[in-house]
């Protein structure tokens, strides 16, 4: 396969080049595109400034607050209940924890579940999506059975059916939402793939006889990638406020260990009369919901050169 | 005759997909556990109930022979006992099931009551002040959490300005002294069917907070899709034509152009179904509202595995008929859905 490589970049070489040939304008990349596009969305940089300042928080957490343990989740009784102040800028939850360091901590699990159930979902979904697109005939109707079934459901409902009978924890409610979310991808580039299999440059791969594992993964795939990561960017507002959810419900990470859902309905009870605790989580989840979606709409119309910001 | 053939090849998908639901549902509450029989009678099982549930759930037999157990008794409307109450989950779902259904009802009411015509407003003034307002408020309803908008709520209505109630279906004293009768099940429709007046109030004033909390997301929703289907449509030419003719704007907008963007509608009203549905969970917690979403909540908190289980399969149910409706509906309305 490498020499035969070799080959064919010489070849081209060895092809005259006209000298009054037009010059080739030069190769912006389509993320080079979607980029300049992009980076003009005010609300969209916006967001991206959202998104960049909680997963440094969540990273340098334990460098953020001065109190870490409490982050973790050891309780500090003797201060409970206290509304913001200099020394707890967002106050103290119902066990004296400190709420802004309970949330760098919180962020941790809720990001990092978010991103982890998208790209999950992105691993099984694209491959399977492909195939069926590519080979269609049986292949094509078992894996799209398969998705009619998972899309069957709401998707909260099965993640938390499946979570439940997982146990709950980190990594069976994130298997549980990556499960849920899969189908979506699927048909995504199912129907991308259906329609750029009449291509001529797919025909020329086959036509060449490569087998199709090398035309799906070296020539199919890359060209439906783009959609692909813009609907990631879409999905990882609604994984979030989903998996936030699950963790509301009593799901996800376990008490003492934070997580922005579970912060909510600990602090749910109390709302009333000590908004601080639930009301910052709730306002950080609003906010990174609303800093994908706003990142996930610019993106979009960034990819689609009709749309797209020149 | 197409349009017939449709009709049938969509039951007949209609089936196939609650077939494998049930599939499914047999998965997550035979396989996926590593002790289903343990998961099946609670928290700290003594032997004498593993075995005994090991029995009667055939789980010493085959996998076939399991399936066709689970999906015959599931059939005769058997969907277990709860660990908790010790109930039939089926006689329990009869009772939490038509409060869950009045409260997405109303807030499906609300959200495309007031989504709908904000959506096409605001798509035919596209940019304008009413459009920028109506997207930010769109974009903030999808965003929002249910659990912190329903909090949110409760802080503003009922501990600030103190106008509404925040928990359950009636308050105390009407409970005991106008009682509601159920015949539907939807206390809003009881109370007007039997004429409890008192009741009526104080029923539907327990409705509206959770209601419109639910109704958020789906309102944000079909502004958006109403208004990206108008803008589409209004460019056609014959929306040209009919202003040429000299039509009234309004007739045009909401007449003409509403007729065509309707189908992308409905399907949001599908969707907008789901979400309600699902939102009901959180909605059910923050507001104690005594549906299935609660019913579901307590039973993941105490580990009430087959509960979980059938309200799983009892919405999907529903979700699969509800598409099902919404697709026999557009064929109904829409000639053209027959030839794609």
């Amino acid at each position: 396969m490498e020499e035969k490589r070799v080959e064919d970049a010489e070849f081209i070489e060895a092809v005259p080049v006209h000298p009054l040939a037009p010059q080739a304008t030069a190769p912006y990349s389509e993320w080079r595109l979607i980029w300049r596009s992009f980076r003009k969305d005010i609300l969209a940089l916006f967001g991206l400034g959202i998104i960049l300042i909680l997963i440094l928080g969540a990273i340098f957490a334990p460098v953020l607050t001065s109190y870490p343990e409490q982050g973790r989740g050891d309780p500090n009784i003797l201060e409970k209940f206290q509304p913001p102040s200099l020394r707890h800028p967002l106050g103290t939850d119902y066990l004296g924890r400190d709420v802004l360091a309970r949330m760098l901590y919180g962020g941790r699990s809720s990001l990092t579940m978010g991103f982890l159930v998208v790209i999950i979902a992105v691993i099984i979904g694209v491959p399977l999506g492909a195939l069926a697109g590519y080979l269609g005939g049986w292949v094509d109707e078992v894996i799209m059975r398969t998705t009619d079934v998972f899309m069957a459901f709401p998707s909260l409902l099965l993640a938390l059916a499946i979570a439940s009978a997982l146990g709950a924890g980190f990594i069976n409610t994130m298997i549980a939402l990556a499960i849920t979310w899969w189908p979506w991808y699927t048909r995504l580039v199912r129907s991308q793939v259906l329609s750029l299999r009449e291509r001529y440059f797919i025909e020329a791969a086959r036509s060449i006889g490569l087998p199709s594992q090398k035309i799906i993964l070296s020539h199919l795939l890359p060209n439906v990638m783009t959609p692909v990561w813009v609907q990631a960017t879409l999905d990882l507002g609604s994984a979030i406020l989903i998996s936030t959810a699950l963790n509301f419900v009593g799901l996800g990470v376990q008490p003492p260990t934070a997580d922005w859902g579970n912060m909510v309905s600990q602090g749910r009870l109390y709302f009333i009369d000590r908004p601080w605790f639930a009301g910052s989580a709730g306002l950080v989840i609003f906010l990174t919901v609303l800093a994908f979606n706003f990142i996930g709409d610019a993106l979009r119309d960034a990819a689609d050169p009709f749309l797209r910001r020149t | 005759m197409q349009r017939w053939e449709y009709v049938f090849r969509r039951l007949i998908l209609a089936m196939v997909v609650l077939f494998s639901v049930s599939l499914l549902t047999f998965f997550i509450a035979r396989i996926l556990p590593s002790d289903p029989a343990a998961a099946w009678v609670g928290p700290r099982p003594t032997q004498e109930q593993i075995a005994k549930a090991t029995i009667t759930l055939g789980l010493d037999k085959p996998l076939y022979v399991q399936y066709w157990r689970y999906l015959s008794s599931l059939l005769q409307g058997d969907l277990g006992v709860s660990i908790k109450s010790r109930q039939p989950i089926l006689t329990e779902l009869k009772t939490y099931l038509p409060a869950t259904l009045e409260l997405v009802i109303a807030s499906m009411l609300i959200g495309e009551i007031i989504g709908i015509p904000l959506g096409v407003l605001s798509g035919a003034k596209k940019g304008g002040a009413l459009d920028n307002a109506s997207r930010i408020l769109a974009v903030a309803c999808v965003s929002l959490p249910t659990f912190f908008l329903g909090l949110l709520f409760q802080l503003i209505f009922y501990a600030r300005l103190g106008i509404l109630p925040i928990s359950g279906r009636v308050s105390n004293e009407i409970a005991i002294n106008n009682p509601v009768t159920p015949i539907t099940g939807f206390y809003t429709l009881d109370t007007l069917m039997t004429g409890n007046w008192a009741a009526f109030q104080d029923v539907f004033v327990h409705l509206i907070l959770p209601a419109v909390t639910l109704a958020a997301f789906g309102l944000g929703l079909s502004v958006r899709m109403t208004r990206a289907s108008i803008i589409e449509v209004l460019n056609e030419k014959y929306i040209l034509a009919a202003r040429v003719a000299g039509l009234p704007y309004r007739t045009i907008l909401f007449v003409l152009a509403l007729k065509n963007a309707i189908m992308p509608t409905l399907n949001v009203i599908g969707l907008s179904f789901v979400y309600a549905l699902t939102g009901s969970i959180l909605v059910e917690v923050i507001f104690s509202w005594p549906g299935l979403g609660l019913y579901l909540t307590n039973a993941v908190l105490s580990l009430d595995f087959p509960v979980i289980v059938s309200v799983t399969l009892i919405v999907a149910v529903f979700y699969v008929v509800v598409n099902l409706v919404l697709d026999l509906v557009q064929v109904a309305i829409d000639p053209r859905v027959t030839l794609s």
